[in-house]
């Protein structure tokens, strides 16, 4: 049995050869990773180095003026932030009380799978459309201008589908025993809901609605849409005051900027003085948003490790 | 008994079931609101539609259909206007194209890896940092594209303009990986072990497994996934209106500078037009066009993504 030593050579080599395509695979799928991990990091670095000089305290206590190194955010840090109470103001209820609909009470025809088809189209509908959506209906149809509340109402829509497929998705991972159980105590539907549905459900309800918020938090194109203004130089009136009933909503007509829109802004511009605070701006929004990010996914992660129903 | 006065038949028998009917009343209300709630979904669908058709009604009464199908010069707000679609399609197809070469090798890639190969422990801490990549704000993608991968390719590529759909569209790719792998990645491991392990019974390895066996079987979450990609290209917008410039050109060639139907939209928001001009209109005529695309590529994509479901 001569041969055998061959044949045995001949799948030796044979099998040495696949595996070599297993290991050349991995090596490509690391790489592939690489590249992916390599942009994050190249595109953080390079706003960092970039804006380094800019990265001071007076940078946010600034307005934005025609000379770059007396630039800085004030104005756009606190749109950013009032916005961003408005889009939460409005999307967290309707979102979350979308969401318990559909997954407690909606019965089981075409009504319910009309709503369900459209909350996953609103989710891939481009964030423009919701501009244009903004600038027909709330600028010139509801008169709202161009204002604070309008943009909070636009990201507000734009970020509903991400807040009612988390809170659907967190509501189902709850046990129907739990519910069993408080309507063996004579529990109401509602009761049930509030005292044990919702509490229950309150991380995976706010991994999504921190997901929602920091996506809301650095969309320009919805918010260009509806008219922003780049170059503002004074704050919304407070929305706090000394005379009674100490609670001011001026502000919510007030125009505005926010982070986005001045980073565009500067980005735009010829003069690179002007791109050392884009870069420093958008280091700052980067890592407003991936603190955001990090916080939900650190939500999820302990969610999964502490409940064990 | 008898001497105990007979109680009005509208008046409930004790407190305690007078608390439920009151209970049961607010039970009703707060299903009506909650419902209410989920309805706005819809009001919101129907608002898109609403004011896009509405505007774009009034725009093709000035401008005839015909005309903004063929016409090849886009220049809407020169007194000699002309508005041929094709112009803003062709820069959206060449950078969506861009992208798409960058996006669908590596998130396709990237999703055998983690499904087929990577250790359950790599997995766990690849997949959230993968999708930090999808959740960095666009603006700052486009500052990225401009100012960092343009003059780097400009280093290859002495000839690259300033702003080109290329340096845009690899960029605008980069962020799409995650939504390619990770779509893919769930489709894959969908796939039931068994098929693994027969395949692994016959002598095949990790790879051949992977490529003939576990990638044919969810191809049709894989395609989902593709057609998803494709629809977050078309519309993505801050990218572009950055990084590629905005002059309507009418281009098939990436190292060009062009303007897409949504840069487009950004240029003129930007340009503070008066409610009611034609201009005003032809933003929500670009919008229109886009959103039919896109609401194309999403049911094609839901679809695959239910049809694939069902199999297993």
């Amino acid at each position: 049995m001569s041969l055998a030593a061959e044949e045995i050579a001949l799948i030796r080599a044979n099998i040495a050869k696949r595996k070599r395509g297993d290991w050349l695979f991995t090596t490509l799928g690391v790489l592939c990773l690489v590249i992916a991990f390599a942009t994050i990091a190249a595109l953080f670095a390079d706003m960092i180095i970039t804006g380094w000089d800019r990265l001071r305290p007076e940078f946010f206590t600034a307005f934005p003026s025609r000379r770059a190194t007396q630039a800085g955010i004030l104005s756009a840090w606190v749109g950013s932030v009032l916005v961003m109470l408005v889009t939460a103001v409005v999307a967290v209820p309707l979102g979350v009380a979308a969401g318990i609909w559909l997954e407690e009470y909606a019965p089981n025809h075409w009504l319910t799978d009309l709503i369900e088809i459209n909350i996953n189209n609103l989710a891939g509908v481009p964030s423009i459309i919701y501009g244009l959506l903004a600038l027909g209906l709330f600028v010139y149809s509801f008169g709202l201008g161009q204002s604070i509340q309008t943009a909070g109402l636009t990201l507000a829509l734009l970020i509903l589908p991400m807040v009612i497929v988390a809170t659907r998705e967190a509501i189902r991972a709850i046990p129907q025993m739990i519910r069993e159980a408080a309507y063996g105590l004579g529990a109401t539907k509602w009761q049930t809901i509030r005292d044990h549905i919702i509490p229950y459900s309150m991380p995976g309800i706010l991994t999504g609605i921190i997901l929602g918020l920091s996506r809301a938090i650095g969309e320009t194109a919805p918010i260009i849409t509806i008219g922003a203004l780049t170059f503002i130089a004074f704050l919304p009136p407070s929305p706090i005051t000394d005379t009674a009933p100490f609670l001011n909503f001026e502000w919510l007509k007030a125009p505005f900027t926010v982070m986005p829109i001045q980073i565009f802004n500067w980005t735009s511009r010829p003069d690179s003085a002007f791109h050392q605070n884009a870069a420093a701006a958008g280091a700052i929004l980067v890592a407003m948003t991936l603190a955001m990010n990090a916080l939900a996914i650190w939500l999820r992660y302990r969610l999964r490790k502490n409940i064990k129903w | 008994m008898s001497s105990l006065p007979a109680a009005p038949a509208s008046r409930p028998i004790s407190d305690r079931l007078a608390k439920r009917a009151s209970r049961h009343v607010k039970e009703r209300i707060i299903e009506a609101i909650l419902f209410a709630a989920a309805a706005i979904s819809v009001l919101v669908t129907l608002g898109i539609v609403y004011v896009l058709l509405k505007e774009s009604f009034v725009f093709f009464s000035q401008v005839p259909l015909w005309d903004f199908l063929t016409d090849t010069q886009w220049t809407p707000l020169f007194d000699d206007a002309h508005f041929g679609i094709i112009v803003l399609l062709s820069g959206t197809a060449v950078s969506s194209l861009v992208a798409l070469l960058v996006a669908i090798p590596i998130g396709t890639t990237v999703a055998i890896y983690l499904s087929e190969f990577a250790s359950p422990h790599a997995r766990e801490i690849a997949k959230p940092v993968l999708e930090v990549l999808s959740g960095i704000p666009t603006v700052v993608f486009g500052f990225f594209a401009l100012l960092f991968v343009t003059p780097l390719l400009q280093r290859f590529i002495p000839s690259l303009p300033g702003f080109s759909l290329l340096s845009a569209g690899i960029v605008m790719g980069i962020m799409i990986i995650p939504i390619v792998s990770s779509i893919s990645e769930d489709a894959m491991r969908a796939v039931p072990m068994a098929l693994r392990e027969g395949s692994y019974a016959m002598g095949a390895t990790r790879l051949q497994t992977a490529l003939r066996v576990v990638l044919p079987a969810a191809i049709s979450g894989i395609a989902a996934a593709y057609i998803l990609a494709i629809a977050r290209a078309v519309g993505e917008t801050m990218i572009l209106a950055i990084a590629a410039g905005m002059q309507p050109n009418l281009v098939w060639n990436p190292l060009e500078p062009a303007a897409t139907i949504t840069s487009f939209i950004v240029q003129v928001a930007l340009g503070d037009l008066p409610h009611g001009s034609v201009g005003y209109n032809t933003i929500f005529a670009a919008g229109l066009t886009l959103m039919i695309f896109t609401l194309a590529f999403n049911l094609l994509g839901f679809w695959l993504q239910r049809r694939y479901r069902e199999r297993y």
